[in-house]
C-alpha cells in the first residue's frame, strides 16, 4: 500500500524503497499498516484452524482429525486470535491514529516501534512451526494444552509447548515495547493545550491498556518460564511431588489472563464512542464518566482473576471475594453502556458501515457482558465452567466485542488511511452476514453448554448433534463472509472514490483535519488546542 | 426492509430447525441433587434478570435507531452541557440499580449457594474417593459397609465406533457409557474426595450440579446427594490430553436396600479376584485375561497391535523392556524392568499399581511378552506380583 502522497514527496526522497522500506521503517503509519496487515493475515490463519474444528464437530464421530491434532488446533487458534490477530490490530490502530489524534509528528520511540512489530512474525512462526516439523517426523506437533498452558498437562507435552513458550515470550516483549512507546507518546507528545482530560477516548483506552500490559505481561513471562524449567531443568514449581502446586500456575496465568481480556477491549471501548459521536452528529456523552469508568475497569481487572477457576477449589472467603469483585466490574461497564447509548439518543443518526458495526457491537458485547455477570456466580459456574456456555460467552466478548469492534474501526478510518472510500454496499453486506452468522454460530453453543457439553472435546454424545450442526454451518458462513472484508479493504487501498479530509460529515478530531491520506510526517507543526 | 426480511428469514429457519427436535434440552438437565436444584434456580433467576436488562436497553436503543435518524430529518439536540452534579447524578442511577441487582438480588442467593456447595461434611453419611487418570476414573469407598470396594471405570463404547470414519449406527449412549458404574445410595449425603494421578481432570455430572477439579497430589472435596433413583451420565471437563473426550462418568443411584445388595455382591466379586491372586494360573488363562486388560487399558497409547505411536508412545512389539528380564538375581524385580515399568510408570507412562489388581498386572505382562509379536515364553504369576508389591 504505497499511499503516501505526492504533496510531501521531497521529504522522503531518501527513504529506502521496496522490502527495505518495510524492514527498516520507523514511520508510525508504515508500522501501523504492517501491524494491521499482519493481524488480518493471522485472523484468517486462526480462522481456518477453527473451521477445521467446526468441520470435525459437524456431526458425532471422528471424521477428519485425530484427537491430538484437534487439541493442537484449538490452543493455537486461541493464541493466534488473541496475540496475533486482535492485539496487533489494536496496536496497528494505535500506531496509525494516536499521533494523528494528539497532533504529534510520529510516535515517541520510532525504532522501538519497528522492533515491536518485527518480533511478531517470528513468534507467529514459532507457534505454527511444530505443525510443519511434525510432518517431517520431528516432535509430535504444536501445543496441545489449550491456550491456557495448564500443568501438569503442559509439563507432559512435547516440543510444541516449548515453541509456544518462546512465542509467548516474544509476543510479550513486543507488547511491552509497544506499550512503553504509547505511554511515552501520550505523556510527551500531545499538542499544546491538549490536557489529559482533553485526550481523545481512543488514547485513553490505549493508555490504560498499556499500563495493564506493562503490569501483567511480566507475570505471564515468569509463569511460562517456570513451566519451562519444570519441563527441562528439574524444578517442581507446579509438581506436588516436589512441593509445588499445579493450581499456582492458574493463579499466575490468570493474573495476566483476566486483565488481558480488558487489554484487548479497552482500545475498542476508546474508539467506539468516537464512531458513535461521528454518526450521531452529537458529541459523546459523559466524557469524564467514561474516562473514570475505564480507569475503574483497569483497576478491577487485576483483582478478579480467580473467577476463571472457581472449580479448582478455594476457601469460601476467596470464592466470595472473587465472586463479588467480578460482579463489581458490571458497575463501571454499565456506566459505559449508558454513555454510549446516551450519545446516540436524540442524535441525528445515519448508518454507514462503521456505525452499523458499532451499534451491532453494543448489542452483542452486551450479551457477552451480561453472561459474564452470570458466570461470576460461583455455584452456577460449577455448571458453566469449561462447558460450551463459556465458549459462547467469551466469543461474544472477544469476537463481537473485540474483532467486530476492530471492523468498525477499520471501516471508520480506512478512507483516512487510504484516501479512498470503500464500497458501502459491500461493507453493509459484510456487516449483516457477519452479525447474523455470528449469532447463529454462538447462540447454539450457549444451549450446548447448558445441556452439558464440555469444551475441548473432539467427539460428542448423540444428544448434542443438532446444535453442533447449526453452529458448524453458521461458522462456515461467518468465515467465508470475511473474504468480503478483505476484498473491500484491498480494493479501497487500490483506488476508488476520493475521500475528503473530513471523510464523515460528523467527524470531529485532529485526524480529520489532515488530508486523506495524511502526509508522511503527520503534523510537522503542532496544532494548538484551545 | 431488505434487512428485516433477512432477519425474519434467519429466525424462521432457526425456529423451524429447533422445532424438529422438540425434546431438546434448552436449559440445565433435570436436577437430581439439592445442589443442582439450587444451581438451576439461581441460573433461571439470573438469566431472567439479565434478560430483562438486555431487552429494556435494547428497546431504548432500537427506538432511538428508528426515531433519531438523519434520514427522518431529526435534528441532534445538544446534551445540555451538564453541570458536573447532573452528570454524576445521571450516571449514578444505573449505578445504583446495578448495585442492588448485583449485590442484593443476585448477591444474596449466590452467597447461600456458595456456602451450601462448600459444606461437604455436615450430615455426610459416607465418603468416597474419586481418582482421575488418563483416561479413566477410579472409585473407592472409604467407610461403612462398602469400605474397601475399589474399581476402575472405563469407556465402554466399542472402539470401532469411536474410530475415525465409522459409518454405522452408534450406541444410544455413545461416549457416555462405562464398564463399571459408580453406585450410590439414594438420599444419602456423600462426601466426595477428589484427586488425580497424572494431570488435572474434572468430575462433572450435570444433573448433580457439582464439578470439581481433580489435582494430582492434592485432595479436593465436594458432595452429592442424589434424591431420585436413576442412571446419571457425565464427562471429564478439564482438558487432560488426547483421551479427554473419552472418559465419561456413569452413576447408578439405587434405593438403600438395593444399594446394600450391590455392596454385598461387589465385595464377593472382589474377594474372588483376590483369591485368584493366590492360585497358579495357566499361560492360556493369563493370555486371554491379559488381552482384555491390555485392550481396555493400554491400547489407547500402545495401540491394539503393540506398534505404539512413536515418538510419543513407544512400541511394545520388540521393546527391550517388554522382552527383557523381569527379576534380577536377587529375586527382586529389576529397576526399569517390565514389572517395574507397569507397576510404577515413568514420565508419561502411568503407574498401574493402584489401578490394576495382581491378576490383571500378571496377565497383561504375560500378554505383552507372548503376544503383540513378542515371544519371550515366560509367564508372570499373580502371586509374584503380590510379592513384588511388598
Ligand atoms: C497414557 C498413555 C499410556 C498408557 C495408557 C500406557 N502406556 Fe505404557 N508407556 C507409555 C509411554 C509414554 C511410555 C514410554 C515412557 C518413557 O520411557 O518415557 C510407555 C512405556 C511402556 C513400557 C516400556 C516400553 C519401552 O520399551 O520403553 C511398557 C512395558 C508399557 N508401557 C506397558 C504398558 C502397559 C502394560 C499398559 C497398560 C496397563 C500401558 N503401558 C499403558 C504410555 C502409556
Ligand atoms: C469484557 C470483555 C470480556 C472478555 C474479553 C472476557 C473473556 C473471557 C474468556 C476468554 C473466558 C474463558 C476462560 C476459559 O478459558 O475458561 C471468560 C470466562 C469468564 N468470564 Fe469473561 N470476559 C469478558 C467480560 C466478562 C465480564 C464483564 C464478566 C463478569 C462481570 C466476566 C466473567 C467471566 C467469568 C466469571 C468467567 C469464567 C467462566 C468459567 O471459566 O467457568 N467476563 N471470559
Ligand atoms: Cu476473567
Ligand atoms: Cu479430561
Amino acid at each position: 500500500m504505497s499511499t503516501t502522497t505526492v504533496a510531501h514527496h521531497e521529504e522522503h526522497a531518501d527513504h529506502p524503497s521496496g522490502i527495505m522500506r518495510w524492514l527498516t521503517t520507523t514511520n508510525h503509519k508504515d508500522i501501523g499498516t504492517m501491524y494491521l496487515t499482519f493481524s488480518l493475515i493471522m485472523f484468517f490463519i486462526g480462522g481456518s484452524m477453527i473451521l477445521a474444528i467446526r468441520a470435525e464437530l459437524f456431526q458425532p464421530g471422528l471424521q477428519l482429525l485425530n484427537p491430538e491434532f484437534f487439541n493442537q488446533l484449538i490452543g493455537v487458534h486461541a493464541l493466534i486470535m488473541i496475540f496475533a490477530a486482535l492485539m496487533p490490530a489494536a496496536t496497528g490502530f494505535a500506531n496509525w491514529m494516536i499521533p494523528l489524534q494528539i497532533g504529534a509528528p510520529d510516535m515517541a520511540l520510532p525504532r522501538l516501534n519497528n522492533w515491536g512489530f518485527w518480533l511478531l512474525p517470528p513468534s507467529a512462526i514459532l507457534l505454527t512451526l511444530p505443525f510443519t516439523l511434525a510432518l517431517f517426523g520431528i516432535g509430535d506437533g504444536a501445543l496441545a494444552t489449550g491456550w491456557t498452558f495448564y500443568p501438569p498437562l503442559s509439563v507432559q507435552g512435547g516440543i510444541g509447548v516449548d515453541f509456544a513458550i518462546f512465542a509467548v515470550h516474544l509476543l510479550g516483549i513486543s507488547s511491552v515495547l509497544g506499550s512503553i512507546n504509547i505511554i511515552v507518546t501520550l505523556f510527551n507528545m500531545r499538542a499544546p493545550g491538549m490536557t489529559l482530560m482533553k485526550m481523545p477516548m481512543f488514547a485513553w483506552g490505549w493508555l490504560i491498556t498499556a499500563f495493564l500490559l506493562v503490569a501483567t505481561i511480566p507475570v505471564l513471562a515468569g509463569a511460562v518460564t517456570m513451566l519451562l524449567t519444570d519441563r527441562h531443568f528439574g524444578t517442581h514449581f507446579f509438581d506436588a511431588a516436589g512441593g509445588g502446586d499445579p493450581i499456582m500456575f492458574q493463579h499466575l496465568f490468570w493474573f495476566f489472563g483476566h486483565p488481558e481480556v480488558y487489554i484487548l477491549l479497552l482500545p475498542v471501548w476508546g474508539f467506539i464512542p468516537q464512531i458513535l459521536e461521528t454518526f450521531s452528529r452529537k458529541p459523546m456523552y459523559g466524557y469524564k464518566a467514561q474516562v473514570y469508568s475505564l480507569w475503574a475497569i483497569g483497576a478491577l481487572a487485576v483483582v478478579v482473576w480467580a473467577h476463571h477457576f472457581f472449580t479448582a477449589g478455594m476457601p469460601v472467603p476467596a470464592l466470595l471475594y472473587f465472586m463479588y469483585s467480578t460482579m463489581a466490574i458490571s458497575l463501571p461497564l454499565a456506566v459505559l453502556f449508558f454513555c454510549w447509548i446516551k450519545t446516540m439518543w436524540k442524535g441525528s443518526m445515519s448508518f454507514e458501515t462503521p456505525m452499523l458495526f458499532a451499534v451491532g457491537w453494543i448489542i452483542l458485547f452486551g450479551i457477552g457482558g451480561l453472561t459474564g455477570l452470570v458466570l461470576a456466580d460461583v455455584a452456577a459456574d460449577a455448571q458453566y465452567h469449561n462447558s460450551y456456555f463459556v465458549v459462547a460467552h467469551f466469543h461474544y466478548t472477544l469476537f463481537a466485542g473485540g474483532i467486530m469492534g476492530i471492523m468498525a474501526g477499520t471501516y471508520y478510518w480506512l478512507p483516512k488511511m487510504t484516501g479512498h472510500m470503500y464500497s458501502e454496499k459491500l461493507g453493509k453486506l459484510h456487516f449483516w452476514l457477519t452479525a447474523i452468522s455470528f449469532n447463529l454460530t454462538f447462540i447454539p453453543q450457549f444451549f450446548l453448554g447448558l445441556a452439558g457439553m464440555p469444551r475441548r472435546i473432539p467427539d460428542y454424545a448423540l444428544q448434542f448433534a443438532e446444535f453442533n450442526m447449526i453452529s458448524s454451518i453458521a461458522a462456515f458462513v461467518l468465515g467465508f463472509s470475511q473474504l468480503l472484508f478483505v476484498y473491500n479493504i484491498v480494493s479501497c487501498a487500490r483506488g476508488g472514490k476520493k475521500a475528503t479530509d473530513q471523510v464523515w460529515e460528523g467527524a470531529k478530531g485532529l485526524e480529520w483535519t489532515l488530508p486523506s491520506p495524511p502526509p508522511y510526517h503527520s503534523f510537522t507543526e503542532q496544532p494548538i488546542i484551545k | 426492509m431488505q434487512v428485516l426480511k433477512k432477519i425474519g428469514l434467519g429466525i424462521a429457519v432457526m425456529l423451524a430447525s429447533f422445532n424438529a427436535f422438540a425434546d431438546y434440552a434448552w436449559n440445565f438437565p433435570t436436577p437430581a441433587t439439592p445442589m443442582a436444584a439450587d444451581t438451576l434456580h439461581v441460573h433461571n433467576k439470573f438469566m431472567t434478570i439479565t434478560g430483562i436488562i438486555f431487552i429494556v436497553v435494547l428497546a431504548i436503543m432500537i427506538y432511538a435507531i428508528f426515531a433519531h435518524r438523519k434520514s427522518k430529518n431529526f435534528k441532534p439536540v445538544t446534551d445540555k452541557v451538564p453541570s458536573t452534579a447532573v452528570e454524576i447524578f445521571w450516571t449514578l442511577i444505573p449505578f445504583a440499580i446495578l448495585l442492588l441487582i448485583d449485590f442484593v438480588i443476585m448477591g444474596i442467593p449466590a452467597y447461600h449457594s456458595v456456602v451450601m456447595m462448600e459444606n461437604t461434611r455436615d450430615k455426610a453419611t459416607m465418603v468416597i474417593k474419586i481418582t482421575g487418570s488418563q483416561w479413566r476414573w477410579q472409585y473407592e469407598y472409604m467407610d461403612g459397609d462398602a469400605q474397601g470396594i475399589k474399581f476402575v471405570s472405563n469407556l465402554s463404547t466399542p472402539k470401532e465406533q469411536t474410530d475415525k470414519g465409522f459409518k454405522g449406527v452408534k450406541d444410544e449412549h455413545y461416549l457416555l457409557e462405562v464398564d463399571n458404574h459408580l453406585v450410590l445410595p439414594v438420599g444419602e449425603k456423600v462426601r466426595v474426595l477428589m484427586t488425580a494421578t497424572d494431570v488435572l481432570h474434572n468430575w462433572w455430572v450435570p444433573q448433580f450440579g457439582s464439578s470439581r477439579v481433580a489435582v494430582p497430589g492434592f485432595i479436593r472435596e465436594t458432595w452429592v446427594q442424589v434424591e431420585v433413583p436413576g442412571t446419571y451420565r457425565g464427562q471429564c471437563k478439564e482438558l487432560c490430553g488426547k483421551g479427554h473426550g473419552y472418559m465419561p462418568i456413569v452413576v447408578d443411584a439405587l434405593p438403600m436396600a438395593e444399594y446394600k445388595l450391590w455392596v454385598a455382591a461387589k465385595k464377593e466379586e472382589l474377594a474372588k479376584a483376590a483369591a485368584g491372586a493366590d492360585k497358579v494360573w495357566t499361560k492360556e488363562d493369563l493370555m486371554a485375561n491379559g488381552k482384555t486388560v491390555y485392550e481396555k487399558n493400554c491400547a489407547v497409547c500402545h495401540q491394539v497391535t503393540g506398534a505404539g505411536l512413536p515418538p510419543a508412545f513407544p512400541a511394545l512389539t520388540g521393546s527391550k523392556i517388554a522382552n527383557g528380564p523381569i527379576f534380577g538375581a536377587d529375586g527382586k524385580y529389576l529397576k526399569d524392568g517390565h514389572l517395574d515399568r507397569v507397576l510404577n510408570g515413568v514420565r508419561v507412562m502411568p503407574s498401574w499399581k493402584a489401578v490394576l489388581n495382581d491378576t490383571e498386572i500378571a496377565s497383561v505382562i504375560t500378554y505383552e511378552r507372548n503376544g503383540l509379536g513378542n515371544a519371550v515364553g515366560d509367564v508372570l504369576q499373580p502371586a509374584q506380583v503380590k510379592a513384588a508389591r511388598q
